[in-house]
């Protein structure tokens, strides 16, 4: 049975973006609870970065190419220092490329060192802290991309109580971020980052600081959210099992210069469950990663 | 849970009066019993007495008006500037290196010493006990915002940056707001300050306010009413200070220092 296909990528010179035609379109098309994927929605192509740091030069990614679909759900994981918060920051416009070209649909994310807000429009980000203002409420803070458009104070508050329907925070909108519990917090934040509707959200650990429980519980929401939304979504995480579950691509990053190993297509059945984790296939795609992992070093 | 945090809330309104007549409590005995000269320690009914025929004297009034005239005009100036200067230093880091050496050596100089000068150059009127109560409260509100200016939440920011806000928003939902528990935490320390300067201006030169009346009971050996304007010095101060909480309280509802209590 073919569940996995692995492009594996040679000394940087391979074409990790897009193993299109490898993509598990019959699959998806079959599970009708999943987007479909469409086209090509995020590009990443020979994307480098370095930084000038106080004792030298690092090196935190070496010829980065990669291509997201539409609806596409991607997981990005590696040891810590690898180079994920430094890719996301870049698709995410925070942090500009030494070179190479970033776009999202078709459009550039950065002109040189400026960044494009044009482009970032479509994208939402939510971090590993939460990042609440404490001086707003929770419907606030899921309201402040809003805002920032000029979108009047009555929409913002319907589209907030949309969302607290979505991610499970029915009846705290009035409430402060103190009042909240890390996982609620957490969930205000994707809240938050889908609130002026991006059509990509990018995240990094968002459930880094969670504990296991509500970690699971959270990953379970965040399929669903993916499959409510149709966002296509770039999912940072170090634990390669929360990856697997959630992925429909595995990339794989080495650190030190940081670059994609190997791209895992994951071709699950959706919605995923803990009996997919059970599963013989998710425990295979799972172990072969670490081993992956584990060669590098 | 919840009974024990209204106990909680309730506690300071029991036992504020309770240690409010034990020290009095203990004054009298001292008075009464040990007998410690009036000169020294009026009875507390005496300076209770001297006190209600200053509160009938119209130019008590007039005092305390002057005293708080002062103050308040002084901590709002303090306020303005402090906030001003301290929000341009926070920002430029290398403008507060240039002069912080100035800033340390202004602070060290025990202030009050300045009076005098203050005398000379501003005259016997309200206008050096003003410029007191500006040089004593500009300090701390400066400081503070300095402070608060620095700690803006990195995370914070890359939100704001994330969703290519404006310099104006930036200000306005993060900035702001991040540097309000700040400014407050200044204006705290600030207002008391401002009373001491105006206090002690008026000390040393002039011939109305508070402090005039503190110095003026003083040269005629009156102790009773020498404790009956102290008296009106620490409600004036009390209730100054509890405007600034209470405005706190108001403006950032949401902040720790306010929502923990
Ligand atoms: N601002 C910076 N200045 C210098 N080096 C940095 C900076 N940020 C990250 N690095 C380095 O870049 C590499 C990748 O970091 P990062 O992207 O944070 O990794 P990850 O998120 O995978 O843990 C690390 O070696 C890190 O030390
Ligand atoms: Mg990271």
């Amino acid at each position: 049975m073919e569940m996995t296909q692995k492009t594996t990528v040679q000394d940087g010179t391979g074409d990790a973006a897009a193993p299109r035609g490898e993509l598990p379109d019959a699959q998806a098309v079959a599970d009708s609870s999943r987007p479909e994927l469409g086209s090509v929605e995020l590009e990443l192509a020979g994307v480098n970065k370095v930084y000038q740091a106080r004792r030298g030069r690092v090196e935190a990614l070496r010829d980065v190419n990669l291509s997201i679909r539409r609806g596409e759900f991607v997981s990005l994981v590696g040891r810590s220092g690898c180079g994920k918060t430094t890719l996301l920051r870049i698709l995410s416009g925070l942090l500009p490329p030494s070179s190479g070209s970033v776009t999202a649909n078709g459009q550039s994310i950065w002109r040189g060192a400026s960044r494009n807000d044009e482009a970032l429009k479509q994208v939402g980000l939510v971090f590993q802290e939460a990042n609440l203002f404490p001086w707003f409420t929770i419907a606030e803070n899921i309201g402040l991309p809003l805002k920032l458009r000029g979108v009047d104070r009555k929409a913002r508050a319907e589209r907030a109580e949309e969302l607290c329907d979505l991610v499970g925070l029915r009846g705290f909108e009035g409430a402060y971020p103190r009042e909240l519990s890390g996982g609620m917090r957490q969930r205000a934040a994707i809240a938050r980052a889908l609130s002026a509707r991006p059509s990509i959200l990018l995240m990094d650990e968002p459930f880094g600081a969670l504990d296991a429980l509500t970690r699971d519980k959270m990953n379970l929401e965040l399929q669903s959210i993916h499959a409510a939304t149709g966002a296509t979504v770039v999912f940072v995480t170090h634990s390669i099992s929360e990856a697997v579950f959630l992925a429909d691509r595995v990339v794989l990053l080495t650190p030190r210069p940081g670059r994609i190993r190997s791209v895992t297509s994951v071709s699950l059945d959706r919605p995923r469950s803990a009996d997919t984790e059970a599963s013989a296939e998710f425990q295979q795609i799972v172990r072969g990663l670490r081993v992956e992992l584990d060669e590098e070093s | 849970m919840g009974e024990r945090e209204g106990v909680g809330r309730l506690l300071p309104w029991i036992s504020s009066p309770i240690l409010l007549l034990l020290f009095l409590g203990v004054w009298q005995f001292a008075v009464s019993v040990v007998g410690v000269s009036e000169f020294i320690l009026p009875a507390p009914v005496k300076v209770g007495e001297s006190l209600v025929g200053m509160l009938d004297d119209p130019a008590t009034w007039a005092h305390v008006r002057v005293t708080l005239f002062e103050v308040l005009l002084g901590f709002a100036i303090a306020l303005l500037v402090g906030t001003a200067l301290g929000a341009v230093l926070g920002r430029m880091v290398w403008l507060e290196r240039a002069v912080q050496p100035a800033m340390v050596a202004f602070q060290v100089v025990p202030k009050v010493a300045l009076v005098p000068i203050f005398v000379i150059w501003f005259g016997f009127g309200m206008t050096s006990k003003i410029v007191m109560a500006v040089i004593l409260a500009f300090f701390p509100i400066m400081l503070n915002v300095l402070l608060g200016v620095r700690s803006v939440d990195r995370g914070h920011r890359d939100v704001m940056r994330g969703l290519g806000a404006s310099r104006w928003a930036t200000f306005r939902d993060l900035e702001l707001p991040s540097t309000l528990p700040y400014i407050f935490a200044g204006a705290e320390v600030g207002i008391v300050f401002a009373v001491i300067g105006a206090i002690v201006g008026e000390f040393l030169g002039g011939s109305e306010g508070l402090g005039y009346l503190v110095v003026s009971s003083l040269n005629s050996l009156d102790a009773p009413t020498l404790f009956a304007v102290i008296v009106i010095l620490a409600v004036l101060g009390s209730l100054l200070y509890l405007a600034v909480t209470t405005a706190k309280r108001l403006v950032i509802p949401w902040h720790d220092s306010v929502a923990k209590q």
